[in-house]
């Protein structure tokens, strides 16, 4: 795993004096409010509905077990005993108080994290695939790209006050799990005909008020050229992006209203330019990261007694069907911890939770641990000889949720209940959706399913690349929540179709009840998935079924 | 005819702890909505958040928040008010918790 150097050290020591410093000028009245706020936002905190929230930046979702009990402590002395992972592989701590976060920040600091670049119009925290080095269909980690990407971007003076926040994720597998294509720049490693590595550069996607899907830009761009590449993306954003609308002022908008042959030009015009001042000083840094990130030293242990356990267990057997991924070593497995408990707060875990993970990831699985941005934990190596004691830990835990991937696997963002920002609540939406299919056993039957919640238009919940995405709204002084239907987050991306009016609060589970069971009539088969069939047949069956009445009138 | 003006109360995020309270008749920035001034009048409303916006280093982002006279005080209008009031809806945390 990457270990910070002195100089990250240095760094981010330098900056948690400075904070606390600022803190005590703004407590003593030296600094307003106005003057205060971006610096706060600068190391991550917010002032949210109930509270102030700091978030911390886990880069690529990457964490050690020691990383982890850290901020078991910081949820135990500083907030009030939990976290809350989040879909950008980030955590938030929901209830500090002011004076107390240059001492969580120095606590970050001791284990080499921070909370740095998690907000502001600058280059956020790089998301990578969850399951980077461990995956059976990877071609290569992404994670040393993506470390030689924060590096390149912490702190860079030139894009520190761009037109809006700016988000890349890199993905080393063909299938897509780092959603490449909703990002302001995605990346994508291939190989070209000759073996030789690189990225299919995409540019220009993000959800919120306007999604829209990253287009290609360079088909294929060679390693060698990423990093002067990515500076003359931003440098052509940066220049040309709106400053005048906030909401026209993400990359996306830039490209759509350059059209992206124009910008694209630009960004060639740009890279033939600063191409030669990078004389391989980023490849050597590339190189020596890429050693911090060499894989474990896998363990040969026999399989035989997961078999037996798997054959003998009827708990363990379903755990195993869907919160395991293919490992890339025959006899390991990537183990999915699922932190939607039916009824519990997507993305949630309390310290003593979080204890338990870091102790798992410790003794069975090399120390490592991930942050998905579906919101739940990764073991990525696991031998599988392992995988009974791990399960058992887990479950005593409330850990041991057999729902990957189906549709009480929920993602929801704090909405309502945290954010400043929300116009509805998520997580009661998630809770109740996920307790009614509990309730009517319907949850492996319907199988794989991915329903998406967001609180407001800004879409961190992702819903528009939900299979079914729900949009809390207001209307006429209600909470009114908007169904989206035929979203896909993975390399075939999609933003989902608006269904049609939306639904009140006690009224968006029964309609997401009507729309399963209007999917488990139709299918072709168990085989065909919610999305397959809504491919097949288009929205008119699943509109019908959601809007009832409106069908009957349409049918007198 | 000019529009009848809805009663507000002044709330605001507290600077160090960052919890919402309100402002009350005697100068105070309480915890528990139902011990807020409840304005009926525009040109007061103004003066008091006035006032509020002249106390930086006790609170943030002061405004002023529809509101109704409750049996026990003022009470919020506007559901995200209400939450403010309550805390969140996932855990027993927020006003709820003090409150009981
Ligand atoms: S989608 Fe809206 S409500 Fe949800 S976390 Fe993002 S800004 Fe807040």
């Amino acid at each position: 795993m990457y270990r910070y150097s002195d100089f990250d050290e240095a760094f981010v020591r330098a900056r948690v004096a400075q904070f606390r410093d600022q803190v005590a000028r703004r407590l003593s009245g030296a600094l307003t409010e106005d003057e205060f706020k971006p610096l706060r936002l600068m190391n991550g905190l917010y002032l949210q509905l109930h509270a102030y929230m700091l978030r911390v930046a886990i880069p690529y979702g990457t964490l050690s077990a020691r990383q982890m009990r850290q901020l078991a402590l910081i949820a135990e002395r500083w907030d009030k005993g939990y976290g809350h992972f989040t879909t950008r592989q980030n955590v938030q701590f929901n209830w500090p108080r002011l004076q107390d976060v240059p001492d969580i920040l120095d606590a970050l600091a001791d284990v080499g994290m921070h909370a740095i670049q998690t907000s502001g119009n600058c280059i956020r925290n790089v998301t990578a695939d969850h399951f980077a080095g461990a995956a059976a269909d990877e071609i290569a980690d992404p994670r040393p790209v993506a470390e030689l990407i924060r590096q390149w971007s912490t702190d860079h003076p030139e894009f520190s006050f761009l037109p809006r926040k700016f988000k890349i994720a890199v993905t080393g597998s063909p299938n897509d799990r780092a959603v490449t294509r909703a990002h302001d720049i995605g990346l994508r490693m291939l190989r070209d005909g000759s073996g030789a590595a690189g990225f299919e550069v995409s540019v220009g996607g993000g959800l919120g008020r306007t999604p829209m899907l990253g287009q290609v830009i360079r088909p294929f761009l060679p390693e060698a050229d990423l990093l002067p590449y990515l500076e003359a993306v931003l440098q052509t954003y940066n220049a040309a992006g709106r400053r005048d609308n906030k909401y026209k002022a993400r990359i996306k908008i830039t490209v759509f209203e350059h059209g992206l042959a124009a910008f694209r030009d630009e960004v060639e015009t740009r890279f033939a330019e600063i191409r030669p001042e990078f004389r391989g000083a980023d490849r050597a840094l590339l190189a020596e990261i890429r050693a911090a990130f060499a894989p474990p030293a896998f363990a040969r242990l026999p399989v035989g007694g997961f078999e037996a356990a798997r054959a003998r267990d009827g708990a363990f057997r379903a755990w195993c069907a869907t919160n395991l991924a293919p490992h890339r070593e025959g006899d390991h497995a990537i183990v999915t911890i699922s932190l939607k408990a039916h009824g519990a707060t997507p993305g949630d875990a309390t310290a003593a939770q979080m204890r338990v993970m870091a102790d798992l990831a410790e003794r069975y699985a090399y120390d490592e641990l991930r942050v998905s941005h579906e919101q739940n934990i990764v073991l990525p190596h696991v031998p599988k000889a392992h995988l009974p004691a791990v399960f058992d830990a887990l479950a005593a835990a409330g850990l041991g949720t057999a729902n990957i991937g189906l549709i009480s696997d929920i993602i929801a963002c704090p909405g309502m209940d945290y954010c400043a920002l929300a116009t509805a609540r998520s997580i009661p939406v998630a809770q109740a959706i996920a307790q009614r299919f509990a309730a009517l056993d319907l949850e492996h039957a319907i199988g794989p399913m991915k329903i998406k919640i967001s609180g407001c238009i800004n879409a961190c919940g992702h819903h528009h690349v939900g299979h079914i995405g729900i949009l809390g709204l207001e209307k006429a002084g209600v909470e009114s929540y908007q169904i989206t239907l035929g979203g896909d987050a993975t390399e075939l991306a999609a933003i989902g179709e608006r269904a049609g009016p939306g639904f009140a609060h006690d009224e968006i589970v029964p309609a997401i009840e009507r729309l399963v069971r209007a999917y488990l009539a139709l299918r072709a088969g168990p085989d065909e998935t919610f999305l397959a069939a809504f491919r097949r047949l288009g929205p008119a069956p699943f509109r019908a079924a959601l809007y009832p009445e409106e069908a009957r009138r349409d049918a007198a | 005819m000019s529009r009848r003006f809805t009663p507000k109360v002044v709330t605001a995020s507290d600077l160090r702890q960052g919890d919402v309270v309100w402002l009350t008749a005697d100068d105070r920035w309480t915890r528990d909505i139902a011990e807020a001034e409840l304005v009926e009048d525009e040109a007061h409303a103004e003066l008091r958040l006035l006032f509020a916006l002249g106390q930086p280093q006790t609170v943030v982002g002061p405004y002023l928040a529809d509101a109704r006279r409750g049996p026990n005080g003022p009470e919020p209008m506007h559901f995200r008010e209400a939450f403010r009031a309550r805390g969140p809806s996932n855990y027993p945390h927020g006003k709820q918790a003090v409150r009981g």
